[in-house]
């Protein structure tokens, strides 16, 4: 179902060559049970490439049970995908053989929603950021891998003298996020997939990871995946934006329209819940009494919860309309306009 | 809400009842709760008096470490050694919560004051079914009433939360977090409390639940007139709820004032870098986060806790603690910046 082979090295119809990263349909079914099986669609046909350039920041976003966890570990290599393939520079990883996937591992990088459990709280923090510089030789000697893990440091915005040496719970919650960071940024990565990095930070703090993931892309030139439930962080670090709801993709596009126009049902849902900072910016009124209950298997995922469901969202599910240059959304209000379903949804990413 | 189904409630004042404390069911007066470690006391609050109107909906913010957890523990006196309650008065319906024996803050708690706990946290018992755990409450408080009111009630607080009648014969297991906290909500206003307690009430529930949540909070509290005191550190959270906002900070309240007016503008140097790290939709910038690390509670800075980390710090700052003054109509806050007799005297 999801192997297209438009997909295949070259994407039709863009001018760049080959994608850095691509998540080529990529779905993850989780089976349960022994002998009545049930079925978790987890990922559900997701094609989404990073290009080699520019460096891009790129938010997936959505609820707990979205798939947005699941798609980044299928990138990562984490997750076995169920159908559809995940491509570095063009090979499918779980085909490579060791040099590329060392170089893979090595390239695409990953910093955790929880910066205490990365950690082993039996070594210092120094150990975290050795490690990496052994496993891929690259310092020679002890000197030269003490500037190593200096300048990582300095990169992400820490004081060697104030981190190093440290078990991991002498620091706080934002310098050991930053440490995971620094680790990161010291391979020289392509790809930082950060999973809702800043969701265990304090507010002080928040901004300044946010800040510094954003500085690894303009001055290193590094692209991010950023992982997160939160739409005002995703919609001050990212250009684009990919909604999941249920495994799949609901709307994707430039942060500016899908977050201050928002055209997908659930999407306007999610920012209508925007706790805003701001009194004059204030909730409406609970209106949940607009949903049925009643959950359809066969069409939309959502349809339980729209307030604008209608007879054909229960008996099929809608696919991809691209209702905007710069953005698609999964909704039959959007019919009127060309599918989109099966294309890389960085076609309507600006940049 | 009928009358009758509140009878006998009220043999222990219930607080409900305007009586000697004019309208404001909570006073509290220099509380200082420590945590007695090995390596010396943690002052968790180190200080802090505030009160709550009836009606009103107080928003305690601050980060991890700040206090506003453990003051919410004392409120309920449900904190545990090693923390200690050194000083102060927790004044609820006139009556000091810390002077009472075990019987009485297990009465007062529930019909006087009452916790919504966090969402995070499993607080309804698995093995019970929903309609059980609400009456078990009001059976506990002495509410002696016929199987057939006990169900009314029971309806009636459900739905007063927007859950449907169902609900009633479920297990905790068969509701989803958002329908949990909903419970939570129920059994918290079951007494006509005049204290709500939430505590991080939304923390792990998905935005869309956690604003249907914190508004069915909103709706309740404004139906029973309690007085409401909301704790967390999500600033957006605290702008879509409270009236009034104090901003907390290494154990102290160091700014408090009508909502708005804090959001607007801040006085405080911490509120202030607090409030411009926020991100929001309108416009892309810069994030700004506040430099420095949170300060130690075990070996606190001398003088203004936060001063290491203050971008407008004076000499002072470094030697003495700012006490509480008030910085415009209605606004506290404990900042030298503000205090007439020093150096650097500010008006705004």
């Amino acid at each position: 179902m999801s192997t297209q082979g438009e997909a295949r090295q070259q994407e039709p119809g863009r001018s760049d060559s080959l994608p850095l990263l691509m998540a080529d349909g990529v779905s993850k079914t989780y089976i349960s049970g022994t002998f009545r099986k049930s079925y978790t669609h987890a990922l559900d046909t997701v094609t989404l490439s990073v290009p080699m350039e520019p460096p891009s920041i790129t938010a997936i976003a959505g609820e707990s049970g979205s798939g947005k966890t699941t798609l980044a570990r299928t990138i990562l290599g984490l997750v076995r995908p169920t159908s559809g393939r995940v491509l570095y520079r063009g090979v499918d990883i779980s085909q490579m053989d060791r040099a590329a996937y060392a170089q893979f591992r090595r390239e695409v990088q990953v910093v955790f929603q929880d910066p205490f459990e990365s950690y082993n709280p039996f070594y210092k923090v120094d150990h975290v950021l050795q490690t990496p510089i052994k496993r891929y030789n690259l310092a020679r000697s002890r000197s030269a891998t003490r500037d190593l893990v200096i300048k990582a440091l300095q990169t992400v915005g820490l004081r060697a003298d104030e981190t190093l040496g440290r078990y991991p719970h002498q620091l706080s919650g934002g310098q050991r996020q930053r440490v995971m960071v620094a680790r990161a940024v010291m391979l020289e990565p392509k790809i930082i997939v950060a999973d809702e990095p800043v969701s265990m930070v304090d507010a002080s703090l928040r901004a300044t990871i946010l800040e510094t993931l954003r500085e690894m892309n303009e001055r290193l030139g590094i692209s991010i995946l950023y992982i997160t439930h939160d739409l005002t962080t995703a919609y001050q670090l990212a250009e684009n934006i990919i909604i999941m709801y249920q495994g799949r993709v609901a709307e994707a596009g430039g942060v500016e329209e899908v977050i201050n126009s928002p055209t997908h049902p659930y999407t306007q849902q999610l920012v209508d819940s925007i706790p805003h900072p701001d009194p004059d910016t204030q909730w409406g009124t609970n209106d949940e009494s607009t949903f049925t209950s009643e959950i359809v298997s066969a069409g939309c995922n959502f349809y339980d919860r729209c307030p604008s469901a209608m007879e054909r969202c229960r008996d099929a599910s809608p696919p991809l309309y691209r209702n905007d240059m710069q953005r698609v959304s999964r909704c039959y209000l959007h019919a009127d306009h060309e599918q989109f379903d099966l294309n890389d949804l960085r076609e309507v990413f600006s940049n | 809400m009928t009358t009758e189904t509140l009878a006998g409630t009220s043999e222990l004042g219930n607080g409900n009842g305007l009586d000697s404390n004019g309208g404001v069911p909570l006073r509290v007066d220099g509380l200082k709760v420590y945590y007695h470690t090995r390596r010396g006391p943690v002052k968790a609050v180190d200080g802090v008096s505030f009160q709550v109107a009836r009606g009103e909906r107080l928003g305690l913010v601050g980060e991890s470490g700040s206090g506003k957890s453990t003051i919410a523990l004392a409120l309920m006196r449900a904190h545990k050694p090693p923390a200690r309650i050194e000083t102060g008065r927790i004044l609820l319906n006139g009556r000091d919560l810390l002077e009472d024996n075990e019987k009485t803050t297990r009465f007062r708690r529930l019909s006087e004051v009452a916790m919504v706990p966090q969402g995070a946290l499993n607080s309804l018992n698995p093995v019970m079914r929903i309609r059980d755990q609400v009456v078990d409450g009001l059976k506990d408080h002495g509410v002696r009433m016929s199987k057939s009111q006990f169900a009314e009630r029971v309806a009636e607080l459900l739905s007063s939360v927007g859950l449907p009648q169902e609900a009633a014969s479920r297990f905790p297991h068969e509701l989803s977090g958002g329908m949990k906290q909903r419970v939570s909500i129920a059994i918290a206003i079951s007494m006509n409390p005049s204290l709500i307690i939430a505590d991080e009430p939304t923390s792990a529930l998905d935005v869309v639940v956690q604003k249907q949540v914190v508004q069915t909070l909103k709706d309740v509290q404004e139906r029973i007139g309690a007085a409401a005191i909301m704790i967390g550190h999500d600033m957006g959270l605290m702008a879509q709820f409270a009236s009034r906002i104090g901003i907390m900070y290494g154990g102290r309240i160091v700014e408090m004032g009508d909502a708005r007016d804090i959001l607007k503008d801040p006085k405080h140097p911490y509120s202030k870098l607090l409030i411009s790290s926020l991100p929001d939709t309108r416009r892309k910038r810069k994030l700004l986060g506040i430099p420095g690390l949170p300060p130690s509670l075990l070996n606190p800075p001398s003088g203004c806790v936060f001063h290491p980390r203050c971008t407008e710090a004076m000499d002072i700052c470094k030697r003495d603690l700012p006490v509480e003054l008030e910085l415009t109509k209605g606004r506290v806050g404990a900042c030298h910046l503000y205090s007439a007799d020093d150096e650097g005297q500010h008006t705004s």
